[in-house]
């Protein structure tokens, strides 16, 4: 039996037809819900229009230092879809190129916050009932006993306010449910028997650790992710919101409603339209995020 | 030649404590027994019987509490953390739950690999055809290697779980349930496979099961446990055509048959009753007492200790004694 | 000869909406059962029972489940066009169900007093269900299963009960009012061998006692042949095989039923065979024709291209095989 015959003949064709079905399975599941593809045509649309600011934005320079009193408190029309603000600053085009922070900060944050929390909660379930356990998951508890809000504040408003201590800030909000999350699952999953058998065999902590236990703990924590992208981009409009996060002229969504908010109701769309932004990226992110959840689900039949 | 040898083996678990001290789980209290090279010992017992947790002793799970075990000379009364990785390659176990014993985000190449890197130090190419080589040997087609064990049935899981443990090349084999979880027909194939592989590779298997209709095909020697202790050790065909022990005769007589000779070996008059205590509760005296329908004066308060009854037929009962069949001194009208 | 059948499922076709297409499980089952009779269907995992008998309730798992064709008559009304009222009155006083595992049965945050209560109360008629009427029966039926100790058992949770009480338990529920149809989906599988006979001979004696019918789903032909007088073999949603239980212990005929009686280990020794070759269909995909052929030893042309019938071979013995009948 030749190996390397076999290998490059059935095998890789073997190999890639599986994924493309594995693709397609993957797809019914998650579009079973016809809400989980609103939600991802909401994302594509924030994601896209974000990276392609520049080029698809009416007036790009209204991103940065910019005025035109004379424009100042346009309404919305054909020359500004959202109106403009007190500087004369088109609304829609702050509004795109808002995104880019506000999906900056998830991407940062839970690229952060995940791994750490994700390692921690693994390394405590399994030295479960050692001080390797208590020392981690009481930090932990310590961390998850503070409003999540209240905690972001307080660490944003002790460091300069700027858009690195904000996500900063927020990933420390973060990090603990991750490990938490990760310590339940990793505490079950070492008592399954492949790990048992592992372990009986003489396979090493690391393989234990990576190989056998962690591919295990992972489908709850992108649930989770896709779940927590909404909060982030709410926790970090907060943030910025009174203040703490994106410094102007850098247009930030928070930031812009709590600015229009003082206008309101006369000149409402200066504040309205970055509010409603706000809700259908957050509203898109939750969607996409049921629809993960779906199609993550490992059904019995 | 004795390949693992059991004297008095315990394990108990602490499950509380009340003012008089530990309450402790008496899930093995005292097994001895042994199994020959090349022989399959076939352990039989319902649950809380104990029978999974001494082959998990054994195998290293759990450290025992009191007693000796030795393998090949060695001494395995160690928990696995403490076995050097020589006596890890002797001894390999395959669980009752398919299912659960195959990681379901590896696949089976990557399964039987860990067992053939670590104990045959095998890579690359080597360790390929090493793999397909043992999936031939358990009749499954070399392109499983590459399969999820999600994707295949429960008879083909276990005998992925065959191949692993075959991968180091061990002299014992601990099976623990192999085909409870399976149906009938592939359970057929899975035994004749284990069968068939004994004899080419002259493994040794300890065969824990509840089934005594398979334990009867598969077993040379076979000893039924009840409560953490022995009841009766015998020879196979000796264990069907003349079981002494009452637990023994009451467990054969509820066993579904197919056919009229069944029908005819099973013991009469010995209708199952009760239930099985918890093991945390063990009953004084001799723990299967308070179902047994041969209770006698003593059986309450003595436990009894075990006799050699004939040759290789060990009993421990009231009933009987060292060389007897039957106890004259004993309280009860016997239906033997 | 047919309007005294108390079940009689006719050409029933079920099948599950999944990616890639439908699982056709079920491919035309024929069953009866009169008054009185004890019937058994042997199948093993994956051959459709348990399909078979949600679909009898109508308990499948919606949306994926599909009732493609087929009628189930119970006592001559079809139970797959019943309105809901006449379905909860088939489930709560026609049909009596007992669940494999006794654990997943009972409500864990309930006490069994409160839950038999429920049961016997909705299988009464109105007149019927004073609560102290009720308890009265609760009790009885406990005592009927050689529970002891009612009163306090009342007063238990599940939890606090063993395996073997706790199916105990669920058979009272079938018996607190006279049913015409009883099913008891493998019992006492999940219980310890002497367990399960205990369960096994209190349910013949209940059965006998109270004459009511009753069809046991199981896996094992041993307890198929301890509890029946017919026996329905089913493979691939298909019953290949029906006959009186001695008759088929005797004298099978279909491959497939031989084949699994081979593979039985007897406790009088003389080794196991090796099982059925192969594995069963793929319901996606299934085989053309006979749905065992690609396993059988002896497949002819034939059977790959056309799907047997039930053919008559003796008296309640029918045998779903080109080997005895219908030959081209």
């Amino acid at each position: 039996m030749n190996i390397e015959s076999l290998k490059t003949n059935s095998i890789v064709v073997f190999q890639r037809v599986k994924f493309l079905e594995r693709i397609g399975k993957l797809w019914y599941k998650f579009s079973r819900n016809k809400l989980s593809v609103v939600g991802l045509i909401l994302v594509l649309l924030v994601v896209f229009s974000a990276i392609l600011a520049s080029w698809i934005v009416p007036y790009p320079q209204h991103a940065g230092a910019f005025v035109d009193f004379d424009n100042g408190f346009s309404p919305p029309s054909g020359r500004y879809l959202f109106g403009t603000d007190a500087f004369g600053r088109d609304v829609l085009s702050r509004i795109i190129f808002a995104f880019r922070g506000a999906l900056l900060m998830p991407v940062v944050v839970l690229g952060i916050a995940v791994p750490i929390g994700v390692f921690l909660g693994m390394f405590a379930g399994y030295f479960k009932n050692t001080r390797i356990d208590t020392l981690i998951m009481r930090m932990t508890d310590i961390f998850l006993g503070l409003p999540p809000l209240i905690l972001a504040l307080a660490i944003a408003s002790v460091l300069e306010p700027n858009m690195t201590n904000s996500m900063i800030a927020v990933t420390m909000v973060y990090w603990p449910w991750y490990c938490r999350l990760t310590y339940g699952m990793a505490s079950s999953v070492h008592n399954e028997y492949f790990v048992i058998a592992s372990e009986l065999t003489g396979a090493s902590r690391f393989h234990i650790l990576f190989r056998e236990m962690l591919p295990n703990c992972l489908s709850p924590v992108f649930t989770k992710m896709a779940l927590d992208v909404g909060w982030v981009i709410l926790l970090s409009a907060s943030l910025s919101f009174v203040g703490l996060g994106e410094q102007p002229p850098t247009p930030a969504l928070g930031q812009m409603v709590s600015d229009g908010s003082k206008y309101l109701p006369e000149q409402w769309w200066v504040a309205i339209f970055p509010a409603l932004a706000i809700v259908l990226v957050i509203l898109g992110f939750n969607l996409l995020g049921d629809g993960i959840r779906d199609m993550l689900e490992i059904r019995s039949d | 030649m004795i390949l693992l040898e059991i004297k008095n083996l315990k394990k108990y678990f602490e499950v509380g404590r009340n003012r008089k001290g530990p309450i402790y789980l008496r899930a093995v209290d005292g097994i001895s027994l042994s199994i020959e090279e090349g022989e399959t010992l076939g352990l039989v017992g319902e649950s809380g019987s104990g029978k999974s947790t001494l082959a998990y002793t054994v195998i290293g799970m759990y450290r025992p509490t009191g007693g000796e075990a030795i393998f090949k000379g060695q001494n395995i009364a160690v928990e696995y953390s403490r076995r050097p990785l020589t006596l890890k390659k002797e001894m390999q176990i395959v669980f009752q739950d398919p299912a659960s014993s195959l990681n379901p985000r590896r696949n089976i190449g990557q399964i039987i690999g860990l067992n053939l890197r670590l104990h045959r130090k095998l890579q690359g190419v080597e360790l390929q055809s090493a793999v397909v080589e043992l999936l031939q040997r358990v009749e499954l087609s070399p392109d499983y290697m590459y399969k999820s064990p999600m994707s295949i049935g429960g008879g083909e899981k276990q005998l992925v779980a065959v191949a692993r443990a075959l991968a180091p090349q061990p002299s014992l084999i601990l099976l623990d349930e192999p085909t409870s979880a399976l149906d009938v027909s592939i359970q057929a194939k899975i035994i004749t496979k284990l069968i068939n592989l004994q004899k080419e590779l002259h493994l040794t298997y300890l065969f824990i099961t509840h089934d005594l209709s398979v334990i009867r095909n598969v077993a040379n020697k076979i000893a039924i446990m009840y409560l953490g202790k022995i009841c009766e050790i015998a020879e196979a065909a000796e264990f069907f055509q003349n079981p002494l022990h009452p637990y023994t005769r009451m467990l054969i007589s509820s066993v579904p048959v197919i056919s009229e000779e069944e029908e005819r070996l099973k013991p009469k008059k010995y209708i199952s009753s009760g239930e099985i205590p918890s093991p945390v509760n063990i009953p004084p005296g001799c723990s299967f007492h308070m179902r047994c329908p041969e209770r006698g004066t003593r059986c309450d308060t003595e436990d009894p200790v075990i006799v050699e009854v004939s040759k290789g037929h060990f009993v421990r009962c009231h009933l009987f004694r060292q060389g007897n069949d039957l106890c004259k001194d004993h309280q009860t009208e016997s239906n033997i | 000869m047919n309007s005294d059948r108390l079940l009689d499922i006719r050409d029933l076709q079920v099948w599950y909406r999944v990616y890639g297409g439908y699982l056709k499980v079920l491919d035309g089952v024929f069953f009866h059962l009169g008054k009185g009779e004890r019937v058994a269907l042997v199948g093993e995992t994956g051959c459709g029972k348990t399909t078979l008998m949600k679909t009898i309730l109508r308990i499948l798992p919606q949306p994926e489940s599909h009732i493609h064709h087929g009628e189930i008559l119970f006592k001559g009304k079809d139970i797959l066009r019943m309105n809901y009222a006449e379905l909860q009155r088939v489930r709560s006083k026609g049909i009596a169900m007992i669940f494999q595992d006794p654990t997943a049965a009972l409500n864990p945050v309930f006490t069994i007093g409160t839950q038999l209560f429920e049961v016997t109360k909705h299988a009464l008629p109105r007149s019927e269900q004073s609560k102290d009427h009720v308890s009265k029966i609760v009790i009885s039926v406990l005592k009927e299963v050689a529970l002891p100790d009612q009163e306090r058992l009342l007063r238990n949770y599940p939890i606090q009960l063993s395996g073997g009480m706790r199916q105990r338990i669920c058979i009272s529920m079938a018996l607190t009012a006279p049913r015409d149809l009883l099913i008891a989906d493998e019992p006492g599988t999940s219980l310890d061998v002497t367990i399960q006979d205990q369960i096994l001979r209190l349910l013949k004696e209940l059965v006998r006692s109270h004459d009511t019918s009753t069809i046991v789903i199981t896996h094992s032909l041993g307890v198929a042949r301890d509890i029946a007088d017919r026996i329905y073999v089913m493979y691939a949603g298909r019953i290949v095989e029906t006959a009186n239980s001695l008759e088929l212990f005797s004298n099978p005929l279909h491959p497939y039923t031989v084949g699994l009686l081979r593979s039985v280990p007897k406790i009088t020794g003389g080794g196991i065979a090796s099982g059925i070759p192969g594995h069963i269909p793929d319901y996606l995909n299934p085989p053309t024709g006979c749905r065992f052929h690609p396993r059988c030893p002896s497949r002819m042309d034939v059977c790959s291209q056309k799907k047997p019938g039930m053919y008559h071979v003796s008296p309640n013995h029918f045998v779903s095989c080109f080997l005895y009948g219908e030959k081209p």
